[in-house]
C-alpha cells in the first residue's frame, strides 16, 4: 500500500530538510513540470487524475484551475493560496502534513503556481500551529536558497514569491473568500460568488485557493502520472486520503489510506475499535459540519460519492465518534455553540439562527425543553440549508443537527420528557 | 508609539503585500507579541502607522478572537472546548483549572500570571483533551498533570 | 430589453439591473434591508428572497436573493411562491429575535423600514423566548442619536458612512451576533454626511437628534418640498412642521441633483428658523411697534419710497421672486446685486463661461460619471459638500481602463475588484482637503500658483492657450501629468469656484475646458441663489454706494442681506450714514438690521414659496412648510409686491402667484426664459383636488390648538400653489416638483421613494424637478489671457484668503445650536515656518492690521499652507475686512 503523502513523515523526528527531502526524490516534480510540461499540460494532468479537493467540498482540482483566465489579456498578477487554516472541530490532518513535511507542500505549491501562472503564493496558516509555522518558515527559506523560489526558478521564466501568513483566529477564515479578506487585512466575512476567486480573488486578481492536502498530492501526480494516482484508490476518486478518528476509540489517530476504505475498517482496524465499556452509536465522518452516520453505515466506502449517497459528506475525512455514554444532545449543543460563535455576523440566518439553535439545545440539555422546541430545531435545519445563507458555514452547522434529530430523536424526547439529561448532563458549560 | 523593533517587524510584513493596509492584522499581532495585548493607545499607534483610522483598525481587531483588546496575564491558557475534547472530557480539565487558579474562562489570576480562555479545536483531536499555553501545546491532558504544567510558567 | 416571467406573467424589462430593482420598478412589494438603491447589493440580509426557476418545466426552483441576480432574458421567478414567502417571513423572525419591540417609544416608529417589512412579510408572533442581547449606546455628537439595541445588522450604516461617504470614525466591531455599529469610542461623528445615517438605517438605531428635541411622528408633520439654502448646489429637501415650528429636514430625492442624500449642514442647519434672533415684529423709526399692523406698515413704508429717489439692494440668499419683486418696485436701473464688486465680477465671468458653450455644465449625478477630475482652489467638503460626495463616487469607480464584467449593482464585489485603484483626481488648493486621500496628486499652493498651474495645464493640452508664468520645474511637471490624464479621459471634469475669490481660477479653468474640447466644467459659488442673482446682471454693492454718495437718494431698500458680510464695515457705515431711510427686510437680526429705520420681518425659506438657481443654472422651487402665526411674517416678494400695488394704486388683494411672478421675470429678462416651468400654476389640480401637505393619518387637528380656542380654527389657505395645508386632497402620487413627503401604501419609511421613480435610482415620475436655464451654445471664441500680476508682499505682509467651513461659514445655519457647536472659533492660519519666524506657537495671539483696524486672533499653525499666505475662516471673522486682502502682522519678531 503506497503512502505518497506521509511516507517521509515520522512523528517522532523533525521533518526532512531540503537536502534530505531532495534525496527522497523531493522537488523532482518542479523540474519535471517546468522543463518538460506546459502549464496547461500540468493542469490537464491534474484534472485527469481526478484529484478532488481535500478541503471539504471535493471539487476536481484541475477543473477549478481551468477557470483562471489565461492568455495575454488575463491579469499578469495571479495568486495561489494554500489553505492551512484547519479549524474545523475534529479535523487534524493538515497539521500532520505541515509539521511533518513542509517541503512537500512547497513543492506542490510551486508546481501549482506554474500551472496557473501565479507569481505570488501564500500559505494561510492557523495561529495555533506554532511548530508548523517554524518549520514552514525554515523550509521556505531553504527553498529560496536553493533557487526553487524567487526569480527565474531553475533557470526558467518562472518567478514565484512565497509567504507564510499566520491567522489571528476565527474558523471562518478557512472559507476561501473569507480567507481572501483576511489576507487583505480585513474582517473575514465571506465574499459573494460569483465572481469566483479564480477570476477576481486576492487583491482583485485571479486566485486559486487549495487545501494543504490537495496541494501535497500535486508533486506525486506530476511524477507518477494520472493513472498511477487513480490506481492508489479503492474508488473512482483518485489517490490516497488522510483519514482520522477521534472520540472514545482505543487508538485515535490519523492514517494515509487508499481513498474508499470503509468506515468499519477505519474504526475497528485502524482506530482499534471502541474503548472498553463504550459502544459505537454514530460518527460524523468528515468533521463537525457533516451529517451523522450510524452503525448501519459502517460498511460504506469513505469516498465523496458513497458518503454522500449515505446522507452525509466525506468532508475532511476526519471522523468524530459518538459513543453510548455521551449525550447526543450535549454533543450537538457543543457543535452549535462552536458554529454560533464562529459565525462571521454578516448574513441574517446564520448570525441570528445559530445562537437560537444553541440556546434551544442548551435548554433541552438542562431539562427545560418542550416538544415544540424540536419543531423549532427542524425549522432551522430546513431554513439554514444551502442557498439560504451567504456561505457554507451555517448549512454545515445544520448537518450534524438534522441527522441527530433523525437518528437520536428518542434522546431529545427523553430529555424533554424526563426534564433532565439522561446522561447526567455532565457536559454543559 | 511603536518601538523600533516593532516597526522593523511590521515593515517586514508590509513588504509581503501590495497595499500597506493589508498587513494590519500582522501589525496587530506584532504589537501584541511585544506587549501582551492591544490597548487603545497601542491600537492608535498601529492605526497611525498603517495609515488607517482607529475605527477601521478596531473593526478588524475586534473581529479576530486572538487579538486581545483587553489586558491578559503573562501567560494565556487556551483550552480547547470543541467536540473531540468535549467528548473526551475537557470539562474535567476546566474544573481543575478553576480549582488551581481560581478563575473562570475570560478571567485573569489576581497575580496577573494566567488568563484562561476557551478556544476552538486545536487540531490535535486524536490527543484530546488538549490545550495551549503561550506557544506550547499539551495533549492528552489529565487533571493530575496540570499543577506540574503550570509550574513551568512564572 | 429582456422578457422575464414573474409568477408566470411576462414583463419587458431593462437588462443590467438586478432582480430586486426590477421587481420594485415593476411595482412589486418585495422586502429588503441590506440593498440600498445608491449603494447596491451585498446579499447579506437575505430578506429579498424569491424563487428562480430554470425553465418552464422546473417546478421546484431554487431560493435566490433577488438583489444578487442580474436580469436575463427568459428568466422565470416567483415572488408569491410559498417557500419564498416563508423564507422572507423567517428572516424577519430572526431579525426580530433581539429587537426590543419598542416602536411606541422609538423615533423611527411610523417611518420605519423594519416596521414596514415586518408587516409586509406577515411575521406576527415571536417564538424566540430567551433573553435578548443588549448593547450600550454611544454619544455621537449633536446631530445623531444612537440606540444600538434596535440594530438589525444590515450593514447599511457602515457601507454608507465609510464606503460611500469616506467617513473614518464609524465601523462595525466584533463578530457573530455581537456585531456592533458605532464609533470606537464615544465622540462626535466627524463625517459631513452623518445625517444620512438616519435615513439609511432601516430602523431606529441612528436617528436625528435635533428632531428628538421637538419630536413628531412622520404622520403628524405638515411637510413641504423645499430646496436647501446653505450652499449653491440646491439639494432638494423636505421641510417638516408641527406646532408652528420647523422640526425636521430630510432629503428629497432628485435623480439629477442630490439623489438620496444631503449634507449635515443642509439637514441640521434648519434651526435658525426657530431661532430667538428671528425678527417677529416690524420697526418704523421711533414708533411703538405694537401699533404696526400690516396695513399701516405698508402705507408708511410706501410713503418713504419715491420713484427715482429709492434704490434697492438684492441678495444672493433669497429667491428670484423676491429679488425680482424688489427690482420691479424700484425700477431695473435702481436695483443692485448686494454683493461686492469683486464677487459680482467673478459671477459675471462664471456666467460668461457657462454661457459660452466651451464645456458642459454637469449636474451632480453627471459629476459621478466623470472619469478624471481636476479641482482648482476649492475644498469641496466645506464649500459644496454634496459635490465632494459626487466626486468621491466618480473616483471610487476606479480608472476606466479597469475592465470588468461585474454589473454596477454588485457593489462589494466591485470594491474587492477595484481595490485601491482610483480614477485620476487632482487637487490644487492652499490647504489639504478630505478628497486628497483619493487624489493622484494634491498640491498645496498659493492662489497665484494654482492659477498658473491651471494655465500651464491648458497650455500643455493646446499650445494655443496662453502660457503660464513663473511656475517651478516640479509644478510644470505636475501640470504635464495632469494635462495628460485629462486628455486621456472621456469625461474629464474641471471644478473650481469662488471660495478664494480669484478671477484667474475661473479663466484658467475655462481655458483647460476649452483646450480639452469635450470637458465638463463645474463652478461652485457661495450662496443658494448666487447664480440667479448674477443672471439678473445688476451692478454690485459698491455701485449702490457710489450712487447714494453722488445722488440725492432718499431711501435704500435692503432685501435679506447683511451688508457687513459683503464689504468692510467702514464702507458700510459710511454708506448707511449717507442714506436717509434704510428699509431692511429680513428674518434674522444682524448688524444691518440694527441700522434699519424701517425693519420689515419676512419669512425664512420655511415660511415662503420661492425659486432659486443653483450652480448649474437649474431653477428649483421651494414651498412654504409652516404658517407664520404672525401676519407680518410673509415672503419678501409679497411685501414688495404689495408695496408695488400701493405705489401703483392697485388693490393689494390682487395677489400675484409665484408662477405669475416667474412668468414676469422671463418677460422682463429673457435670460430667464423657461423659469416659470419650475413651478406649477396655483390652480393646478388632480381630479379637482389639491396636493395635501399632511398625510391622511395626520392627528390632533381638532385638539392641538385647544388650549387657545376650543373650536377648531379654519385651516390656512394656500392661494399660491396647488398644495393644501391640510390632509385633504389627492391621495395619489403628486407631480415631481411638489412631493411634500414620500409615502405609499405599506411603505411608511423614506424607502417609499422607490414608488415615485420611473426606475429605481432613476428620474422621478414625470421627470426630476428643476429647469436648467443655461443651455450654452455661443462658443467661446478665444482663450482668456493670462493677466499675471505678481503680488508684492513686504516683510510683515501676508496675503489673507478666506477658507470655507461647512459649519460656520454659512450665514444662516450657524444660528443652529449643533452647528455652532461644530463651528470653529475665529482664527488666523499661518504656515509653520512663517509662525516660527514670528516666534509664534499654535494658539498664540496674532495681531494684524487691516483697513486701518487692528485685530487679534489666535493662531492655527497649518503645516501645508504655502508661505506668506494667511487664512481666515469665511463668515466667522467679526471685523473690518473683506477677503482676500493684504494684511500686516504686527507681532514683532523677538530677538532670541
Ligand atoms: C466555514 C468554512 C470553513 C472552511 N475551512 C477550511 C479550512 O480550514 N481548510 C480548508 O482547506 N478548507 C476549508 N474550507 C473550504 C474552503 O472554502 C475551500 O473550499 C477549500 O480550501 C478549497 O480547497 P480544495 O479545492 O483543495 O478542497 C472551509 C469552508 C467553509 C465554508
Ligand atoms: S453563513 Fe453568513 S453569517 Fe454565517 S459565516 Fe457564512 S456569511 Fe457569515
Ligand atoms: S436586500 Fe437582498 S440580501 Fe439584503
Amino acid at each position: 500500500m503506497e503512502r505518497p503523502l506521509t511516507k517521509n513523515i515520522h512523528i517522532d523526528r523533525p521533518p526532512l530538510n531540503l537536502k534530505e527531502y531532495e534525496m527522497t526524490g523531493g522537488y523532482k516534480s518542479v523540474r519535471n513540470a517546468l522543463k518538460n510540461m506546459s502549464p496547461e499540460e500540468v493542469r490537464s494532468l491534474i484534472q485527469e487524475s481526478n484529484l478532488k479537493g481535500r478541503g471539504g467540498a471535493g471539487f476536481n482540482t484541475g477543473m477549478k484551475w481551468s477557470f483562471v483566465p489565461k492568455g495575454p489579456d488575463a491579469p499578469a498578477t495571479k495568486y495561489l493560496i494554500a489553505n492551512a487554516d484547519e479549524m474545523e472541530p475534529g479535523t487534524f490532518k493538515d497539521r500532520l502534513l505541515l509539521e511533518g513535511n513542509p517541503h512537500q507542500l512547497i513543492e506542490g505549491m510551486i508546481v501549482s503556481s506554474y500551472a496557473i501562472q501565479a507569481t505570488t503564493a501564500y500559505i494561510f496558516l492557523r495561529w495555533a500551529y506554532k511548530e508548523a509555522a517554524l518549520r514552514i518558515r525554515q523550509a521556505i527559506h531553504e527553498a529560496y536558497e536553493a533557487g526553487y523560489l524567487g526569480k527565474n526558478i531553475l533557470g526558467t521564466e518562472l518567478n514565484l514569491e512565497m509567504h507564510l501568513h499566520t491567522g489571528a483566529g476565527r474558523y471562518i477564515c478557512g472559507e476561501e473568500t473569507a480567507l481572501l479578506n483576511s489576507l487583505e487585512g480585513k474582517r473575514a466575512s465571506p465574499r459573494a460568488k460569483p465572481p469566483f476567486p479564480q477570476v477576481s480573488g486576492l487583491f482583485g486578481k485571479p486566485t486559486i485557493v487549495n487545501n494543504v492536502e490537495t496541494l501535497c498530492n500535486i508533486p506525486h501526480i506530476v511524477n507518477h502520472g494520472a493513472d498511477w494516482f487513480r490506481s492508489l484508490s479503492y474508488s473512482e476518486d483518485g489517490g490516497t486520503k488522510l483519514y482520522g478518528v477521534s472520540g472514545r476509540v482505543k487508538k485515535p489517530g490519523i492514517w494515509e489510506l487508499p481513498m474508499g476504505i470503509t468506515m468499519r475498517q477505519l474504526v475497528e482496524e485502524y482506530a482499534g475499535g471502541m474503548q472498553k465499556g463504550y459502544n459505537f452509536r454514530g460518527a460524523l465522518p468528515g468533521g463537525a459540519s457533516t451529517d451523522f452516520l450510524t452503525e448501519q453505515h459502517l460498511d460504506i466506502k469513505m469516498d465523496f460519492k458513497t458518503v454522500s449517497a449515505a446522507g452525509s459528506r466525506l468532508g475532511t475525512g476526519t471522523m468524530i465518534v459518538l459513543d453510548d455514554h455521551t449525550c447526543p444532545v450535549g454533543f450537538v449543543h457543543n457543535l452549535q455553540h462552536f458554529f454560533a460563535q464562529e459565525s462571521c455576523g454578516w448574513c441574517t440566518p446564520c448570525r441570528e439562527g445559530l445562537p437560537w439553535v444553541e440556546r434551544i439545545l442548551l435548554s433541552i440539555e438542562k431539562g427545560e425543553g418542550r416538544l415544540e422546541d424540536l419543531d423549532l430545531l427542524s425549522f432551522h435545519t430546513t431554513y439554514l440549508g444551502p442557498g439560504s445563507t451567504f456561505c457554507a458555514l451555517a448549512p454545515g452547522a445544520m448537518e450534524p443537527l438534522q441527522s441527530a434529530l433523525k437518528y437520536f430523536r428518542e434522546d431529545f424526547e427523553r430529555h424533554i420528557h424526563d426534564k433532565k439529561c439522561p446522561y447526567n448532563g455532565n457536559h454543559i458549560h | 508609539m511603536l518601538s523600533s523593533e516593532e516597526i522593523k517587524e511590521i515593515e517586514h510584513e508590509v513588504a509581503q503585500v501590495p497595499h500597506r493596509k493589508a498587513a494590519c492584522i500582522e501589525a496587530l499581532k506584532i504589537v501584541q507579541k511585544h506587549r501582551g495585548w492591544v490597548s487603545d493607545s497601542s491600537l492608535n499607534a498601529v492605526a497611525d502607522y498603517m495609515e488607517m483610522s482607529t475605527a477601521e483598525l478596531d473593526s478588524i481587531a475586534t473581529f479576530y478572537n486572538l487579538i486581545f483588546r483587553k489586558p491578559v496575564g503573562r501567560h494565556v491558557i487556551l483550552l480547547c472546548d470543541s467536540i473531540s475534547c468535549w467528548v473526551m472530557g475537557y470539562e474535567k480539565v476546566y474544573d481543575a483549572f478553576k480549582n488551581h487558579l481560581g478563575i473562570h474562562f475570560g478571567e485573569t489570576t489576581p497575580d496577573g500570571r494566567f488568563t484562561l480562555l476557551p478556544n476552538v479545536c486545536l487540531g490535535t483531536c486524536d490527543h484530546a483533551p488538549a490545550l495551549m499555553i503561550d506557544e506550547d501545546t499539551y495533549r492528552d491532558v489529565k487533571e493530575e498533570q496540570l499543577e506540574g504544567i503550570l509550574e513551568k510558567y512564572k | 430589453m429582456a422578457t422575464i416571467y414573474i409568477d408566470n406573467k411576462a414583463y419587458e424589462v431593462k437588462e443590467g439591473k438586478n432582480l430586486l430593482e426590477t421587481c420594485l420598478t415593476l411595482g412589486f412589494n418585495l422586502p429588503y434591508f441590506c440593498w440600498h438603491p445608491a449603494m447596491g447589493s451585498v446579499g447579506a440580509c437575505r430578506q429579498c428572497a424569491v424563487k428562480v426557476f430554470k425553465d418552464e418545466t422546473d417546478t421546484r426552483g431554487r431560493i435566490t436573493m433577488s438583489c444578487m441576480e442580474s436580469v436575463s432574458n427568459e428568466l422565470r421567478l416567483s415572488i408569491s411562491d410559498a417557500d419564498a414567502v416563508q423564507f422572507r417571513a423567517n428572516i424577519i423572525e430572526w431579525l426580530m429575535t433581539n429587537h426590543p419591540h419598542d416602536c411606541a417609544v422609538c423615533d423611527e416608529g411610523g417611518s420605519c423600514h423594519l416596521q414596514d417589512m415586518t408587516v409586509m412579510t406577515g411575521h406576527n408572533y415571536r417564538r424566540f423566548e430567551y433573553k435578548k442581547r443588549t448593547y450600550q449606546n454611544q454619544y455621537l455628537g449633536p446631530f445623531i442619536n444612537h440606540e444600538m439595541n434596535r440594530c438589525i445588522q444590515c450593514y447599511r450604516c457602515v457601507r454608507f458612512y465609510k464606503d460611500y461617504a469616506g467617513g473614518k470614525d464609524l465601523d462595525v466591531f466584533a463578530a457573530h451576533n455581537h456585531v456592533y455599529f458605532g464609533r470606537s469610542e464615544d465622540g462626535i461623528l466627524q463625517n459631513e454626511f452623518s445625517g444620512n445615517l438616519a435615513e439609511v438605517c432601516p430602523t431606529g438605531v441612528f436617528t436625528d437628534k435635533t428632531l428628538k428635541e421637538h419630536y413628531t411622528r412622520k404622520w403628524d408633520f405638515t411637510s413641504a418640498p423645499s430646496v436647501c439654502q446653505h450652499c449653491s448646489l440646491g439639494c432638494n429637501i423636505i421641510a417638516a412642521e408641527r406646532y408652528g415650528e420647523l422640526r425636521q429636514i430630510t432629503s428629497r430625492y432628485n435623480g439629477e441633483v442630490n439623489g438620496y442624500f444631503i449634507c449635515d449642514r443642509g439637514r441640521f442647519g434648519y434651526e435658525f428658523v426657530n431661532s430667538p434672533l428671528r425678527i417677529k415684529e416690524a420697526k418704523l423709526r421711533d414708533e411703538n411697534s405694537k401699533d404696526l399692523n400690516k396695513k399701516n406698515l405698508l402705507n408708511k413704508t410706501s410713503a418713504l419710497i419715491t420713484p427715482g429717489k429709492t434704490i434697492g439692494i438684492g441678495s444672493p440668499r433669497t429667491s428670484m421672486e423676491s429679488n425680482f419683486a424688489l427690482r420691479k418696485l424700484i425700477g431695473a436701473e435702481n436695483f443692485y446685486q448686494g454683493i461686492s464688486e469683486q464677487e459680482a465680477s467673478l459671477h459675471k465671468l462664471i456666467l460668461e463661461v457657462m454661457n459660452s458653450g466651451i464645456a458642459y455644465i454637469p449636474s451632480l449625478k453627471e459629476v459621478e460619471e466623470a472619469d478624471a477630475i481636476l479641482v482648482l482652489g476649492e475644498d469641496l467638503h466645506n464649500s459644496a459638500p454634496m459635490l465632494a460626495l459626487a466626486v468621491r463616487q466618480a473616483i471610487q469607480k476606479g480608472p476606466s481602463e479597469l475592465k470588468t464584467s461585474l454589473p454596477a449593482w454588485h457593489s462589494l464585489a466591485l470594491k474587492e475588484f477595484i481595490q485601491q485603484e482610483h480614477a485620476p483626481l487632482f487637487i490644487a488648493n492652499p490647504l489639504k482637503t478630505q478628497l486628497d486621500e483619493l487624489a493622484q496628486a494634491s498640491l498645496n499652493l498659493s492662489p497665484a500658483e494654482i492659477i498658473q498651474l491651471g494655465y500651464a495645464i491648458a497650455h500643455h493640452i493646446d499650445s494655443a492657450s496662453p502660457i503660464e508664468h513663473l511656475l517651478s520645474e516640479s509644478l510644470l511637471k505636475e501640470a504635464k501629468a495632469i494635462a495628460k490624464a485629462l486628455s486621456k479621459a472621456k469625461k474629464p471634469l474641471i471644478i473650481t469656484g469662488t471660495s478664494s475669490m480669484q478671477e484667474g481660477l475661473v479663466k484658467a479653468a475655462a481655458n483647460i475646458a476649452k483646450s480639452l474640447k469635450t470637458a465638463n466644467l463645474c463652478f461652485v459659488e457661495h450662496e443658494c441663489n448666487s447664480l440667479g442673482l448674477a443672471m439678473m446682471d445688476a451692478p454690485p454693492l459698491e455701485e449702490a454706494m457710489k450712487h447714494v454718495f453722488l445722488n440725492d437718494t432718499d431711501t435704500v431698500i435692503i432685501l435679506e442681506n447683511d451688508l457687513y458680510r459683503r464689504t468692510s464695515s467702514g464702507n458700510v457705515d459710511r454708506f448707511f450714514e449717507a442714506c436717509k431711510e434704510i428699509i431692511v427686510i429680513d428674518h434674522l437680526h444682524n448688524k444691518t438690521t440694527q441700522k434699519a429705520s424701517v425693519l420689515i420681518p419676512t419669512g425664512t425659506f420655511a415660511e415662503s414659496d420661492g425659486t432659486l438657481i443653483n450652480n448649474e443654472g437649474r431653477a428649483q422651487s421651494f414651498f412654504q412648510a409652516l404658517n407664520a402665526k404672525n401676519e407680518l411674517i410673509q415672503e419678501s416678494w409679497r411685501w414688495l409686491n404689495e408695496l408695488f400695488s400701493l405705489q401703483k394704486g392697485i388693490s393689494i388683494k390682487d395677489r400675484t402667484s409665484p408662477h405669475e411672478l416667474l412668468e414676469e421675470i422671463a418677460i422682463a429678462m429673457p435670460q430667464f426664459k423657461g423659469i416659470a416651468q419650475a413651478v406649477l400654476q396655483s390652480d393646478f389640480r388632480i381630479n379637482g383636488q389639491r396636493i395635501p401637505r399632511e398625510p391622511h393619518r395626520y392627528s390632533g387637528r381638532t385638539a392641538m390648538n385647544a388650549h387657545d380656542n376650543v373650536s377648531e380654527p379654519k385651516p390656512a389657505q394656500d392661494l399660491d400653489t396647488p398644495m393644501s395645508f391640510t390632509m385633504e386632497g389627492y391621495r395619489g402620487e403628486p407631480p415631481s416638483s411638489i412631493i411634500p413627503f414620500y409615502w405609499s401604501p405599506g411603505w411608511n419609511s423614506v424607502q417609499s421613494v422607490n414608488k415615485f421613480q420611473i426606475e429605481i435610482g432613476g428620474a422621478l415620475h414625470g421627470g426630476d424637478p428643476g429647469i436648467r436655464l443655461i443651455n450654452n451654445k455661443e462658443g467661446m471664441s478665444s482663450y482668456y489671457d493670462n493677466n499675471f500680476v505678481p503680488i508684492e508682499l513686504k516683510d510683515q505682509e501676508w496675503l489673507a484668503i478666506p477658507v470655507q467651513h461647512i459649519y460656520g461659514s454659512d450665514e444662516l445655519s450657524i444660528h443652529t445650536p449643533g452647528v455652532t457647536e461644530r463651528s470653529p472659533q475665529p482664527y488666523i492660519g499661518l504656515n509653520k515656518l512663517d509662525a516660527e519666524n514670528l516666534n509664534l506657537q499654535d494658539g498664540s495671539k496674532v495681531t494684524f492690521e487691516t483697513d486701518g483696524e487692528e485685530v487679534t486672533l489666535p493662531l492655527r499653525i497649518i503645516t501645508e499652507l504655502p508661505r506668506k499666505v494667511a487664512i481666515l475662516p469665511h463668515g466667522l471673522q467679526d471685523f473690518n475686512c473683506h477677503l482676500p486682502i493684504i494684511l500686516r502682522i504686527k507681532n514683532l519678531k523677538k530677538s532670541r
